[in-house]
């Protein structure tokens, strides 16, 4: 049972939904690597170092200065991610258009180092602009697993998170969460650029929360 | 002489009714084994392009007729539209398929229409018309109608694989498949169709006239004598 059988399609009031350990759960799922479905454990916090960062909450505070070090380059990393994200040009319907006005010089997007790249060999993010049809699922899939890592997904418009207007059609899929991991929701039929811009600072956010070299360290 | 256009043939206006019905007549004497129906639709329009030339034939004969339609001098329909389809689960032969041709020489429009069953085929025009084959690529997707003598006739909306003509009358609204990514296989496969949410059945009585007295009526309003007692 996929989550966006559980979810359903009623995800319009909530404003931007990015998902932390529900995302990672989702990506873990579908990118095949074999998982329990739980989020990992968060323990007690550990025992003070001294060492505090304020940035962090006390449940991931460094417990060592190789920890702190390894969440600093993390930091870096972030830093660096979010600051150039890269989003695929990759429109499906009307979303598109609205995608192409947040690029166009009234939002800009490319004040937050958001450019579009014609390829998906070069991009970090996929927005999937528009309804998602049977047809093009495997295409789109595709072209998500030709994405490097690390990549991410923003699910752009009701068609996109469960179906929407088409969610009983014989033709669309209800949801491209059954198709990729997606990390965030943009609500709205079609969001307004404003909306895809609000989507992707959250990204963003999220992008800057990660701290994936620390987890693979302590693992 | 009766042209498409109108007995003169030289005026480029909106023929009349007349005219249509003199033409229509004169196409059903020149091919009476072709032509096993005719009428004009929207008669009673009489603005613009109101008065619409049909023609019924057989699914052998809409070859022929088309090529005759198009050829013949006082005709030249040698602008092709559109096809499509139409289900009538009730009939006997359950689908019409409709070309539509235009006369750029006479200002004029004709629609050509024959009625087959599941399994009777029909006559491709891709012969005339080079621009029918996705049309009628669609008409055979979506309602199963097969065409003979077309150079590709295979689905051209759907998707690869599907099962069913989606725009037949008992062609489920849901399907009978959908697609998810699997991840053990890594792609994405078909599975049968399972819809978690519930169809939703609409009233489409207004919210408004839920109360008898406020159903529009043609009687004239009568101010209703206050009762006592009732407050406003």
């Amino acid at each position: 049972m996929s989550l966006g059988k559980l979810r359903g399609v009623g995800l319009g009031l909530n404003g931007v939904i990015g998902r932390d350990q529900a995302g990672v759960i989702v990506r873990s799922l579908a990118s095949g690597a074999v998982s329990t479905g739980k989020p990992e454990p968060m323990g007690a916090p550990p025992p003070s170092t001294g060492i505090v960062d304020p940035t962090l909450s006390k449940f991931m505070q460094p417990s060592n200065t190789v920890e702190y070090a390894v969440s600093k380059f993390d930091e870096i990393l972030n830093w660096a991610r979010a600051g150039s994200i890269w989003p695929m040009t990759f429109g499906l319907a009307c979303c598109a258009v609205e995608m192409m006005h947040a690029g166009a010089s009234r939002y800009d997007l490319d004040r937050f180092g958001i450019i579009f790249r014609p390829s998906p060999r070069q991009s970090d993010v996929m927005i999937v602009a528009g309804t998602l049809t049977n047809k093009m699922a495997s295409p789109l899939r595709r072209v998500y697993d030709q994405m490097p890592n690390p990549k991410w997904v923003v699910s752009m418009g009701s068609c996109a998170n469960g179906g929407g207007y088409y969610h009983y059609s014989y033709s669309v899929v209800r949801g491209c969460d059954r198709i990729v991991p997606v990390d965030i929701y943009v609500p709205g039929c079609p969001p307004t650029a404003e909306a895809l811009l609000y989507g992707l600072l959250q990204l963003q956010k999220k992008i800057k929360r990660g701290r994936d070299k620390l987890l693979y360290f302590k693992k | 002489m009766c042209t498409a256009g109108g007995d003169t043939g030289e005026k480029l206006s909106n023929p009349s009714l007349e005219a249509k019905k003199q033409f229509l007549s004169s196409l059903i004497e020149m091919c009476p084994k072709w032509i096993t129906g005719a009428r004009i639709e929207k008669a009673s329009m009489t603005i613009n392009q109101g008065g619409e030339m049909v023609i019924e034939t057989t699914p052998e004969h809409i070859n022929p007729l088309i090529g005759f339609l198009k050829r013949y001098t006082n005709a030249q329909y040698r602008s092709y539209v559109s096809s499509c389809g139409v289900d009538h689960p009730d009939k006997q032969q359950r689908f019409r398929v409709v070309h539509n041709l235009m006369s750029l020489r006479y200002p004029s429009r004709i629609r050509i229409e024959t009625y087959v069953d599941e399994f009777t085929p029909v006559k491709s025009i891709t012969n005339w018309f080079n621009g029918a084959d996705w049309f009628e690529r669609e008409v055979y997707d979506m309602y199963g109608v097969f065409f003979t003598d077309h150079p590709d006739l295979r689905r051209i909306l759907s998707d690869y694989g599907f099962e069913g003509h989606p725009l037949r009358k008992d062609f489920p609204l849901t399907g009978y498949k959908e697609v998810r990514f699997d991840a053990v296989e890594g792609q994405v496969v078909n599975e049968p169709v399972e819809i978690t949410q519930e169809y939703r059945s609409f009233d489409y009585t207004s919210p408004w006239e839920v109360f008898p007295e406020d159903k529009r009526s043609d009687e004239p309003m009568i101010e209703q004598p206050k009762k006592e007692g009732e407050s406003n």
